[in-house]
């Protein structure tokens, strides 16, 4: 096992073999279920009005990872859904554009080409999403694929199996793999969080994506119930936040489905601004993996410009 | 940048009138006492003008007391007293915007807390308490628990209505009758929730509500027709209350001033430990008597702790009371503010690291950045005497035995807190602190259902739960 990066002492020890790398993780400190959800809830109560709204809003735009993750998707549907990340709201060129837009690797280079020049990324799941059964090779050869496509940005799901059994090292061990194969692409590792159940185990995901080299932690594949949550991406918000602390370097969180409301997603930019801090309010470090959300901030964000509510017939449906 | 715009909750909510009389026998009377005015202690604004009782007016008061108690309400059957309480509950439900934002002018605590916890608590106590009502006899009090008589009652300033419901649910639901004195500099919502009781139609005399300083509250407690006594309020004069009713058959409770220890072990959820502990000691301006003032870490988590601690006190956001965003409001008086700068100046000169919080504070009112000594050792006043605002002390400790002394070595004891992911070691903890409330891995949480009270210069007596009928009860 090797650290992907140059790393304090005392992380680059955790990550030397397997039993001290679960020394490491299960020495964290743990989370107590009932703080971190009361912390959460009053954090929601923020009440957040006129110049800050909007200013959240067009930030939450800038946000979003455009998302279609569907058995049905075709390159029509995908080449809509890069129209939209383009221009969000045709009416309003002054609307920010989207992140990146979200597809399977075969959709990567139908997304990459209508893309092209734009500076929104494509991001494609890879490594067997969502349920990341599959052999190591397999796991390469998708994400290779994928990022010869085109793909700027790969999101991987963990293997909760060996997580959840403890085989630490092998989870380690792919993601290290996964990041040598995506070449400069970014990876987001995907905790799948539905699945780890217990928030100790998320913080200890969490540091164990981050020992490995991912530059993003992503809650959910947003095909398992709960998908995202305020106290589990509390707990991410605060693990990046104390790698930062301890090694200078800052990596992302993506919450990932279920977020579907405007008054939803600036909960989560409240906690990324208190919990996280200031500088993670930038689309290098906080996404929101979605698509039903950004018609809702067109909304919301036409509510506020206009002083009246529309309707979902003045936005595009894509 | 990301600022939040202010979010100020309405004060046009609050009916705010410029004058408010005392309630006496079922109607709003003016006293005969020399009038107060009441300020915001935000921005040291005149609210309005509140009629005080004179040593007569108690007098009247009591007599209303008296018989409200003996031709109608301790001949009620139970059933009967509590669908008034239960009135009274939904009536504090039906106005709670209004009594938030009063709360939250009149005493300085932020909306979300007069909104989320001072006003619901105060209708779960009478909900809570009307259900008792005709359920005495299986509190454990014998089969027919009979009600003590006329109760005369003394609350603080820090939570103004809540502590008026601590007292006057179980009271009307054993039975008794209730004359009740309101803080001097915050007597409004307990006057709103006259107007409640009034509008609930509670027999004439069963409650009186008379506003005034320290003097009504001496002549009330003192007066020769009251069967039972109940203070919450400082240690010094809760001594003297003690010594006025030495030699008299009045029935005493008291509730006086805390220094609570927060105690953290290198066990502890971190994140949660330092939520907890800035919920402990900033909740209120850290105006609580239970307030989480004195914090024990060990010594082995000292550094990364008071490093996390400093970087989230710093995002608390102090300010105008009425911003929904607002995490610590103002003080309450100009008084207690010189009183919280004479002993934060007594830690630096003891030799205290002072570390306070960078935020901006108001030109006007009364406002105190929240505070965190480091170095604190058990000799200085910041580690003995009570603060009471937003002034944390913290020490450290090196093994359980260690942290149980220091914890228990004040004259105080009222609560506690243990944070440790072992549950052996909470259960070990808590049978050996000298406090009336022990919470683990959490802190500042109150129900109803759970008594509340302290040892030794904390007081005596509870509150709340079924332990907390004992007090209004002849057992």
């Amino acid at each position: 096992m090797a650290a992907p990066t140059t790393l304090p002492s005392a992380l680059a020890d955790a990550t030397r073999d397997e039993s001290s790398l679960r020394r490491f993780l299960h020495g964290l400190p743990g989370v107590d279920q009932v703080g971190v959800e009361q912390r959460a809830a009053g954090l929601g109560t923020r009440s957040i009005k006129k110049a800050s709204k909007l200013h959240a809003i067009d930030l939450a735009i800038s946000m979003v990872d455009l998302t279609t993750l569907e058995g049905a998707d075709t390159h029509g549907k995908v080449r809509s859904l890069a129209a939209k990340a383009r221009r969000p709201d045709p009416d309003r060129p002054d609307v920010p554009q989207v992140a990146a837009v979200c597809v399977y690797p075969d959709m990567v280079k139908t997304a990459a080409d209508d893309l092209v020049g734009t500076g929104i990324n494509v991001a494609s799941v890879a490594t067997a999403f969502p349920s990341g059964r599959s052999t190591m090779d397999i796991k390469l050869a998708d994400t290779r694929f994928a990022v010869e496509q085109g793909a700027s940005e790969v999101d991987m799901v963990i293997d909760r199996g060996a997580f959840l059994s403890g085989r630490y090292g092998q989870v380690f061990e792919e993601i290290v793999k996964i990041k040598e194969a995506c070449g400069d692409a970014h990876l987001k590792v995907i905790l799948e969080t539905g699945e780890l159940v217990t928030y100790d185990n998320v913080r200890r995901a969490s540091w164990l994506a981050l020992l490995a080299g991912g530059d993003f932690i992503k809650t959910s594949t947003g095909k398992v119930q709960p998908a995202a949550t305020l106290p589990v991406t509390h707990v991410m918000l605060q693990a990046v936040r104390d790698w930062k602390d301890q090694t200078g370097e800052l990596r992302g969180v993506k919450p990932a489905g279920g977020i579907r409301t405007t008054k939803d997603a600036i909960k989560y930019l409240v906690a990324v601004h208190e919990v996280a801090g200031r500088e993670w309010l930038d689309p290098h470090l906080f996404r929101f993996g979605a698509s039903t959300l950004l018609n809702d901030l067109l909304m919301q964000r036409r509510t506020q410009l206009d002083g009246h509510y529309s309707g979902p017939d003045y936005v595009t449906v894509d | 940048m990301w600022e939040y715009a202010p979010a100020p909750e309405s004060r046009d909510i609050a009916n705010l009138k410029p004058n408010y009389k005392m309630f006496v026998d079922g109607e709003f009377v003016e006293g005969t006492g020399e009038p107060l005015k009441t300020i915001n202690p935000a921005t040291e604004e005149v609210l309005a003008e509140v009629s005080t009782a004179s040593e007569s007016d108690v007098d009247t008061a009591v007599k209303a007391a008296r018989k409200a108690y003996d031709r109608v309400w301790s001949k009620m059957p139970g059933s009967e007293r509590a669908k008034y309480i239960y009135r009274i509950a939904r009536q504090i439900q039906e106005r709670g915007r209004e009594l938030a934002v009063l709360e939250s002018l009149d005493n300085g605590k932020p909306i979300k807390e007069s909104r989320d916890t001072d006003v619901p608590t105060a209708a779960s106590h009478f909900f809570y308490h009307a259900g008792w009502a005709d359920k005495l006899g299986y509190a454990g009090y014998g089969p027919d628990p009979r009600p003590l008589g006329v109760a005369g009652q003394v609350i603080p300033w820090n939570f103004p209505l809540l502590m008026a419901a601590w007292k006057i649910a179980p009271a009307l639901a054993c039975g008794n009758t209730v004359v009740l004195k309101p803080a001097e500099t915050t007597p409004l919502t307990a006057l709103v929730l006259a107007d409640i009781i009034q509008q609930c139609d509670l027999p004439p005399g069963v409650v009186n509500i008379i506003p005034g300083a320290g003097d009504v509250g001496a002549a009330l407690v003192g007066h020769a027709d009251v069967n039972k006594v109940a203070f919450t309020g400082s240690t010094d004069v809760g001594k003297v209350i003690q010594g006025q009713l030495a030699g008299t058959n009045k029935k005493l409770t008291l509730e006086l001033g805390g220094k609570a220890a927060n105690i953290v072990f290198d066990d502890a959820p971190l994140d949660q430990a330092v939520e907890g502990i800035v919920n402990g000691i900033f909740f209120n301006q850290g105006h609580v008597c239970c307030a989480g003032s004195r914090l024990l870490v060990q010594e082995s988590i000292a550094d990364e702790l008071l490093e996390k601690l400093h970087a989230r006190v710093s995002t608390l956001r102090v300010g105008d009371p009425l911003d929904k965003n607002t995490d610590v409001g103002a003080i309450n008086s100009r008084e207690q503010l010189t009183k919280i700068q004479e002993l934060t100046a007594s830690g630096e000169a003891e030799g205290a690291t002072r570390w306070t919080s960078s935020c901006p504070l108001p030109d006007k009112g009364f406002f105190f950045a929240p505070t965190v000594f480091s170095g604190v050792s058990q000799a200085m006043r910041i580690a003995r005497e009570e603060i009471f605002g937003p002034v944390l002390s913290v020490l450290t400790f090196r093994t359980p035995e260690e942290a149980v002394a220091k914890a228990n070595n004040t004259p105080y004891g009222l609560s506690a807190g243990i944070w440790t992911e072992k549950g052996s070691r909470i259960l070990w903890m808590a049978q050996r602190m000298r406090a009336g409330v022990v919470w683990s891995n959490t802190f500042n949480r109150f129900d109803p259902t759970a008594p509340f009270g302290g040892y030794q210069e904390s007081g005596f007596g509870r509150e709340g739960g079924r332990t907390g009928l004992e007090a209004y009860l002849d057992v």
